[in-house]
């Protein structure tokens, strides 16, 4: 039996800012090595390469990035967990809606925080199926990512659902960025602003990153 | 002025409520919203109908009693609570809706009368300092810093109404329950049972059923009182901290 | 209307009222005063702490004197049991309270001491006080602070870390300890807190939403009270060795007053009724600095800080029917009337004289706002000088959050438009006679804080109900509750005692009678109609014919009412409208009772002025040789003449003189 600290709301919620905090650090380097695509597609590549051999022979081949992935696979399993028992219970405490219902302050971002959370969920399946393990190939299979890359990007469809989903990531970590800070106990009157502010401007900058690759590849920068 | 309101009527807590429709007329712009609800309950009286049933008490602001949804929002347009909303904040021809506070572990009593004793229990879990009557030193013996006395008055004006868990998505009950964890923890009085207070106080706040907290801000934007959001920063801070400490149970 | 028979008038063939037995406090020792609260509580007898479990006391009401005492009896180690008619025991009307409290700590060094407190209150309070109660009071003020400080209420400090003082109420020392304008709640939420902590410990089992309709005497002692649980409707009885009453004044007997909607007097009247006296119920203090009516919608009114008379000037127009708006009416047509006919204490005179002021310029025509010409009632308190002199900012920084809360209510500027004022029933200084010990004439019924009579004789000074209602409930009545105690074991009591059972009947015919009538008026077009008779007959003026007319009225209406209200819905459910009614139904009574007392009364003192006991210049006169006593009535039926008891005061330590603020 979990000790009833640890199931406290509290508790919860720390554990998604704890996770949360994980996923925005891969996704910093994520984006910075995407952007290696404008560098053409044998640094591209290389950089891909280098992923699975970095710290050989120190650590076995793919080590780091197995590790790497373990740490994201618990940090995304926490994570959902927590939010879908604190989504319940939310639910479970309020049976009886509002007839009518204003909002008052919250953000369109704070208000989209779970289904916003569960597409996100799907588009990085897709994305892992896409460019990871290299099950779906749309716009022609490549041993090259950088061709698979470049080959999906090229059909809208493609580039336009990771465009949108882009921006889902983009307004959840708005709103998920400064509600680490809340959570793990960091924010006050004075820093609020500021985390805000921060939490916002990071989440431009990232997305903004992440975007320039499709939209690069849509208008025929990147080929 | 004149009014329709369309206002919930539940009969008791096992009821089904349901919206009813009143038209009020001739409401004076210097009424106070349960002065124009009075008008209503004397006129429904002696027609023979059961006059809405609706808490309040000193009727200045303070004591915590009111509280209703007005046109989906805690207490209404303005700032502050029902009882100092003035009519002057509506327009003649307006239509108004009126619930009670909705949450699992605020059911409703009659009507708009919510039963709130699970903020009571809260505070009973660990909500206070103990210092029986009699053991107190002089008052003069611990300095306590103007800056602290006056963040932990602040904390302290909570009226524990509830409107903030009534406006809360999720129907938590932590702007209640940080407000009280940051009043005690700011003064020096407050540190030996710090961390024993804020784990003993959430544990209940969970056992009540409350939702939990999203950092959405809704409370802290409908709070009579101005109770600010990084009460709850200081919540999960000092909870956070709490996992560690040995005072914890 | 001095005359013993008290017939004062010869068609009426029942008089008024008779006289009965004097009455004495006999438990306040002799001696120096000083020591008097020290030998009495060595003389208490004291309850064996493993007997104490045993031994269940009810607390009636959470405010400050119940909510103190609650906490304080169950750390003690008895079996507590309290009940409140809110939802909470937070929101008990002492919350409301917001000037601040008085304690003799002389922090200040400005002179202050524990006899200069009890000086100054045995004075406010017109000579109408018990000294040895008044010298305990101060006595304890100084233990209050330091027990609140340790509970965490966040007084107001000074950047040292230390705690700050103001005066307050025209007190020439600074012994006000104060929580920005909202002390009363901080200081209830720390008692409620205490109290939450017993609860929590299942020392205390707290019933909420329960009210309190009748006590239960057995053999003489004050044994149980019947309650009804206002959510289900349930009447049921709760049985104790004592029984504690904390329910705080009756000042809704106006209908409009500074008081909760729900404050009420059943507690006290029912146990009225039962046997104990009721003391002085005539003394009613009306704050001077309240928002005037708005319309004949009011439900209730709300008062602004006393404070606001440091800075603001109170005036009205020289000319009677002066139509014009305020900021058009030049200088010279002003009239400051206080700073005219007070020179020296100008805009701070005690509440009762800015009250009578008000109400005198008001009555000549003068008065301002909204209404029919020369029948306005209000006064301006304007603040244009304090703002020219200090700047705005200093005066948004002082007096911000009540500016606002008068901007919020009457949707004025206070900042360019002066504020409109007007006296309004604030507090009763009236309630069941207690003795030294707060014990009531029945053993074993103890009565603490506004319900109580004891410490603020005809007239309150500003900052001493927090201060009485605490030491009531954190120290006297721990202290003094043992000795009777320790005179049991009493008798086991249970619902089957043949008492009970009628005083549970006797509730349920009560109800049954209200919901029966099913008559045309509403309960609230009663308290309303009452409540303004009261105003105009027994308010801030009291005349001889004018509380005869008052009496018969009273009368008539209260048979009207039992003839003609109309109260919907049923018994066994949450029902508002019976709650209210069964408290208007005590209301008509008392508010007999208070006038039969202030026509006995033909002095002048503090809260209460007769016009016909006044000064050439026209202020309170006091008749020390026929009315320095303390009238405990006894009650003999509805409708039937109350006997007076009189209880003597004399006065050793402070010596007796008029009143005067010229």
């Amino acid at each position: 039996m979990i000790p009833t600290r640890y199931r406290s709301s509290v508790f919860l919620k720390a554990a998604m800012a704890v996770t949360g905090a994980v996923m925005v650090l891969f996704l910093i380097m994520h984006m910075v090595g995407n952007l290696k695509a404008f560098e053409g597609q044998e640094s591209f590549d290389a950089y891909s390469h280098w992923l699975r051999v970095v710290g050989y022979p120190a650590v076995p081949e793919g080590g780091l990035l197995w590790a790497i992935r373990i740490a994201l696979t618990v940090s995304v399993v926490v994570h959902i967990a927590s939010a879908t028992v604190l989504a319940l219970r939310a639910r479970r405490a309020r049976p009886q809606r509002y007839q009518t219902r204003k909002r008052v302050r919250q953000s369109y971002a704070s208000r989209t925080m779970r289904w916003g959370g569960v597409i996100i969920a799907v588009f990085v399946l897709y994305h892992i199926l896409h460019l990871t393990v290299n099950v779906i190939a749309p716009g022609g299979a490549s041993d090259s990512p950088y061709e698979r890359l470049v080959n999906g990007f090229q059909q809208p469809l493609v580039a336009v659902f990771y465009i949108v989903s882009l921006l889902l990531v983009g307004l959840h970590l708005q709103h998920g960025l400064w509600s680490v800070f809340a959570t793990l106990g960091a924010s006050s009157g004075r820093r609020e602003p500021l985390l805000r502010g921060g939490a916002t401007a990071l989440s431009v900058l990232l997305i903004a990153g992440f975007m320039l690759v499709p939209v690069s590849v849509m208008i025929g920068w990147v080929s | 002025m004149n009014l329709t309101l369309r206002i919930w009527r539940q009969k008791g807590s096992e009821d089904k409520g349901r919206m009813v429709r009143y038209e009020v007329a001739d409401v004076s712009p210097d009424m106070s919203f349960l002065e124009m609800l009075d008008v209503l309950n004397e006129r429904l009286t002696l027609e023979g109908e059961e006059p809405v049933a609706f808490d309040h008490d000193c009727r200045e602001g303070i004591c915590g009693m009111c509280g209703m949804v007005i046109n989906g929002v805690a207490h209404g347009p303005e700032v502050t609570t029902a009882c100092q909303l003035h009519m002057r904040s509506f327009s003649d021809g307006d239509t108004i809706d009126i619930e009670p506070w909705r949450a699992k572990a605020f059911p409703v009593v009659k009507d708009l009368v919510v039963d709130r004793g699970a903020f009571d229990r809260i505070i009973q879990a660990g909500g206070y300092i103990s210092a029986p009557t009699g053991s107190a030193p002089d008052a003069h013996s611990i300095p306590v810093a103007k800056a602290d006395a006056d963040r932990a008055f602040d904390a302290a004006t909570c009226i524990g109404c509830g409107a903030c868990v009534a406006a809360c998505p999720n129907a938590s009950a932590m702007l209640f329950t940080a407000a009280k964890v940051t009043h005690l923890g700011l003064l020096p009085q407050g540190q030996p049972e710090r961390a024993s207070r804020v784990v003993r106080m959430v544990d209940q706040m969970d056992a009540e059923d409350f939702g939990g907290c999203t950092n959405i801000g809704e409370c802290a934007a409908v709070c009579p009182k101005g109770i600010p959001l990084e009460t709850i920063s200081r919540l999960n801070h000092d909870l956070l901290g709490s996992l560690s400490g040995a005072d914890a149970k | 209307m001095t005359a013993s028979d008290g017939s004062h008038a010869p068609m009426t063939p029942m008089p008024l009222y008779t006289d009965g037995e004097p009455i004495a406090d006999t438990k306040a020792p002799a001696g120096p005063i000083e020591a008097r609260w020290d030998e009495r509580r060595f003389n208490a007898r004291l309850v064996n702490p493993a007997n104490k479990r045993k031994l269940t006391v009810l607390v009636v009401g959470t405010g400050l004197a119940g909510a103190s005492a609650g906490a304080t009896l169950a750390e003690l180690g008895y079996h507590v049991k309290s009940f409140c008619y809110q939802d909470s025991p937070r929101r008990a009307h002492s919350i409301a309270a917001q000037g601040g409290i008085n304690a003799a700590k002389n922090y200040r060094n400005d002179g202050d001491s524990i006899h200069r407190l009890f000086y100054d209150t045995v004075k406010g309070g017109d000579f109408r006080a018990r000294e040895s109660n008044v010298y305990r009071l101060a006595q304890v003020s100084v233990e209050i602070i330091d027990q609140c400080v340790a509970q965490g209420v966040p007084f107001a400090r000074e950047y040292g870390g230390l705690l700050d003082n103001r005066s307050f109420g025209g007190a020439q020392v600074s012994r006000t300890f104060y929580a920005r304008g909202q002390t009363g709640q901080q200081l209830l939420i720390g008692a409620y807190q205490a109290l939450s902590r017993q609860i929590g410990l299942g020392n205390v089992e707290m019933h909420a939403r329960t009210e309190m309709l009748d006590l239960i005497v057995v053999d003489g002692r004050a044994r149980g009270i019947v309650t009804r649980d206002l959510v289900t409707g349930e009447i049921s009885s709760h049985f104790a060795d004592a029984v504690v009453l904390a329910t705080g004044g009756y000042g809704n007997v106006f209908f409009l007053s500074t008081n909760a909607k729900g404050c009420n007097v059943t507690a006290v009247w029912r146990a009225h009724r039962k046997g104990a006296l009721f003391a002085n119920p005539c003394y009613t203090q009306i704050h001077p600095t309240c928002i005037p009516v708005s319309g004949d919608y009011q439900s209730k009114l709300t008062l602004m800080s006393e404070s606001l008379r440091n800075d603001g000037r109170v005036w009205v127009p020289k000319k009677a029917g002066d139509e014009r708006p305020p900021n058009e009416i030049p200088e010279d047509e002003r009239d400051y009337y206080l700073e005219r006919i007070y020179p020296a204490f100008g805009n701070l005179v005690p509440r009762d004289i800015a009250s009578r002021a008000a109400k005198n310029v008001c009555d000549e025509g003068r008065g301002v706002g909204p209404g029919e010409s020369g029948h306005r009632q209000g006064v301006y308190l304007d603040f244009a000088d304090a703002i020219q002199r200090l700047g705005r900012k200093a005066v948004e920084a002082k007096y911000g959050n009540l500016f606002d809360m008068y901007a919020r209510i009457t949707g004025e500027d206070p900042y360019t438009v002066p504020m409109r004022i007007y006296p309004a029933v604030h507090y009763t200084m009236g309630g069941l006679w207690v003795d030294y010990d707060l014990q009531s004439t029945i053993p074993g019924l103890f009565v603490t804080g506004e319900a109580n009579f004891s410490d603020h004789g005809a007239n309150r000074l500003g900052a001493s109900a927090l201060m009485q209602g605490l030491a009531d409930g954190y120290f006297v009545l721990p202290n003094t509750v043992n000795d009777y105690l320790a005179s049991g074991p009493f008798e086991k009591v249970d619902a089957s005692h043949p008492e009970a059972v009628a005083a549970e009947e006797e509730v349920r015919e009560r109800v049954r009678r209200l919901l029966s009538v099913d008559g045309d008026r509403t309960v609230d077009s009663f308290h309303r109609e009452l409540g303004k008779l009261m105003w105009d007959y027994c308010g801030m003026e009291r005349t001889e014919e004018g509380l005869t007319k008052a009496i018969d009225r009273i009368r008539e209406l209260r048979e009207e009412f039992w003839t003609r209200v109309k109260v919907t819905g049923g018994g066994e459910e949450l029902n508002q409208s019976l709650e209210r009614a069964g408290r208007v139904a005590d209301f008509f009574e008392l508010a007999e009772l208070m006038c039969i007392d202030a026509l006995h009364r033909t002095e002048s003192c503090g809260g209460h002025f007769r016009a016909e006991s006044q000064t050439p210049e026209g202020e309170a006169l006091r008749d020390d040789e026929n009315f320095a006593y303390v009238a405990a009535w006894e009650y003999t039926g509805t409708g039937e003449p109350p006997v007076l008891h009189k209880e003597e005061l004399t006065y050793e330590y402070v010596k007796m003189t008029q009143r005067s603020y010229k």
